[in-house]
């Protein structure tokens, strides 16, 4: 007995190390470019942009997001983010019920179409706006004739925002609802539900989770989205700049402590998404679609 | 047992499919559509002048050239940083892994104006590049950082779930049967990665062919010598050449859509050896 278990003892740890290690210097190595790696191109971005919005002082920066143009910024961001991602959260839960529930031919092609925007450069996604709805675009002349603005206005803004940010909820909830499976809603309608009472009473508690993180993610997008907003938003001061296109303007106009000002509160917020997606991920452990 | 029925038990299919198809028709396809309508306005001669005039083949090549240049470091670094990771334990490896996510959840204007002042020449990386002789900012190199700093997402959350499930088994076989380690290295899990790390990179590369918000500030925008594909398209816009703008898009967007048909393809090829799939933003 206490042989075998000597012998073990030796034998077991050297072989674990052959097999399942490298040797310590080139360990440290790979340790050490990754921290490198990771600090230079993601850490010092970040430090910066506080670090710069508050080299002038608290007050500074105070004073620059309490401007009338900040401010505006800030409403025409929320207001935008609120349309789109309620907008792509009722899409996402219809999208995610048709396909997930049941079977049907051109699944494959339609989860395809759906993650389309995610292939689409950001500038194009704006563009194809201009080409429906500007002066010379598709419905240009009729829009003049009844006097609507789409363009270098805030429903051109939501429009762009809402096709750059179409696919977040509906790609997060379909793996995950189909993998619950239909038993516990057909459970839900042969005892006598509605559809619309097993929704909310079945599926829904089932995905709670996986709409929130969904959520969580098509929101930051939807305030940062710079590209396709700076296309059709027509640079508006104090009217159409949402906040990224609000810490362009300033930069290009050397106003750096209040550029970064306005872009410190765009990285809190990708600060928060990110700690709460963590927190969120945890919950939904073991969700093939949480490696994103 | 019979599936069909007993799905169809549940309400609500042709009411949620015609409405997703019709909102999907709405915001996406029909606009995507105008896009090639748009050219026809062009005969083919023009559409082809248009698009390799100088400048428009000059900016495509800065974008694709630089991205696949970017993405190969991706890839490399990428593969280095999951190991790291994944393998190794180190003070912070749990905040390093937490802000992997960073370039993607940080607005890309925000990315943009922090990357050009930390290479500007007066900046924390840039002031000592530049005693080096090196000049990042408002040059192609600016470009290229700007595209390695989108891309780490993809790489790195692609391959990290592939290494962290594969079998010890595997390897400890490989050993045991007299292979080095970086025989075991080279042999045995790179080859299971592989799928891994060329969906990542075709997504990074993807994404920086694409990008707009981050590169811009860093790039300088010389005509002819750093000006990207879409920024090309807006300063089209800008002129009202609306059909020069769209001639660029729909080469991109046809590029786009090659590489999402690779892929694909690749996916498919992975879950025919029997490696996991995955999906990825």
């Amino acid at each position: 007995m206490s042989t075998i278990a000597i012998a073990t003892d030796h034998v077991l740890p050297l072989a674990q190390r052959d097999a399942r290690s490298e040797p310590r210097v080139l360990r440290f190595l790979v340790i050490a470019f990754a921290i490198t790696f990771l600090s230079v191109f993601v850490l010092l971005p970040l430090a910066l942009v506080f670090v710069t919005a508050f080299a002038k002082g608290v007050s500074a920066y105070l004073d620059a997001l309490s401007g009338s143009e900040t401010l505006s910024a800030i409403a025409l961001t929320l207001t935008t983010a609120l349309i789109s991602v309620s907008a792509n959260l009722v899409f996402g839960l219809l999208a995610a019920w048709a396909i997930a529930k049941f079977e049907f031919r051109g699944k494959t092609l339609l989860i395809t179409l759906i993650d389309l925007p995610f292939s689409v450069s950001p500038v194009i996604s704006g563009l194809v706006f201009v080409l429906l709805f500007g002066t010379q675009g598709l419905f240009g002349a009729w829009l003049q004739q009844h006097d609507l603005q789409i363009l270098f206005a805030t429903p051109g803004i939501v429009l762009a925002t809402t096709f750059v940010t179409f696919p977040f909820v509906a790609r997060e909830l379909i793996p995950l609802m189909q993998e619950q499976g239909t038993q516990e809603e057909e459970a839900a309608v042969s005892l006598g539900a509605s559809g619309l009472q097993t929704f909310f009473r079945v599926t829904v508690p089932n995905i709670k989770w996986g709409i929130l993180y969904g959520v969580l993610l098509c929101n930051a997008r939807a305030m940062g989205e710079f590209g396709a907003v700076s296309v059709v938003s027509g640079h508006i001061r104090g009217e159409t700049n949402t906040m990224p296109l609000l810490v362009e303007i300033l930069y290009n106009e050397y106003q750096l402590a209040a550029a970064f000002s306005v872009a410190s509160l765009l990285a809190l917020l990708a600060l928060v998404t990110l700690v709460a997606k963590t927190i969120l991920e945890g919950r939904l452990e073991g969700h093939p679609a949480s490696d994103d | 047992m019979a599936p069909l029925t007993r799905r169809s038990v549940l309400p609500g299919f042709g009411l949620t499919l015609g409405l997703t198809l019709a909102w999907l028709s709405i915001l996406i396809l029909i606009p995507l559509a105008s896009l090639f309508l748009k050219t026809t306005e062009l005969s083919l001669q023009e559409f082809i002048a248009s698009v390799t005039s100088h400048r428009v083949l000059h900016a495509l090549s800065v974008s694709f050239g630089i991205a696949f240049a970017a993405a190969l470091v991706n890839l490399a670094a990428g593969v280095l940083v999951v190991w790291a990771l994944v393998r190794y334990r180190f003070p912070g490896r749990r905040i390093f892994d937490a802000i992997v996510d960073i370039p993607f959840a940080l607005p890309t204007a925000v990315a943009g104006i922090a990357l050009s002042a930390l290479f500007a020449q007066n900046g924390w990386l840039g002031a000592p590049l530049a005693k080096l002789g090196i000049k990042v900012a408002f040059t192609p190199l600016g470009i290229f950082i700007a595209m390695i700093f989108i891309g780490i997402p993809f790489v790195v959350r692609t391959v990290q779930p592939v290494l962290a499930d594969l079998e010890p088994e595997l390897e400890e076989a490989a050993s045991s049967l007299g292979a080095r380690r970086w025989q075991v290295i080279t042999r045995v899990i790179l080859p299971s990665l592989t799928p891994a790390i060329l969906t990542g990179f075709a997504l990074a590369f993807a994404r920086a062919v694409g990008e707009y918000g981050s590169v811009i500030f860093i790039a300088g925008n010389l005509p002819n010598v750093s000006e990207i594909a879409p920024l090309l398209i807006v300063i089209r816009l800008s002129e009202f050449r609306y059909a020069d703008a769209t001639a660029i898009a729909v080469v991109m967007l046809v590029v786009a859509f090659l590489i999402i048909f690779a892929i694909n393809r690749i996916q498919r090829w992975a879950q025919t050896r029997g490696v996991v799939s995955y999906s990825v933003t």
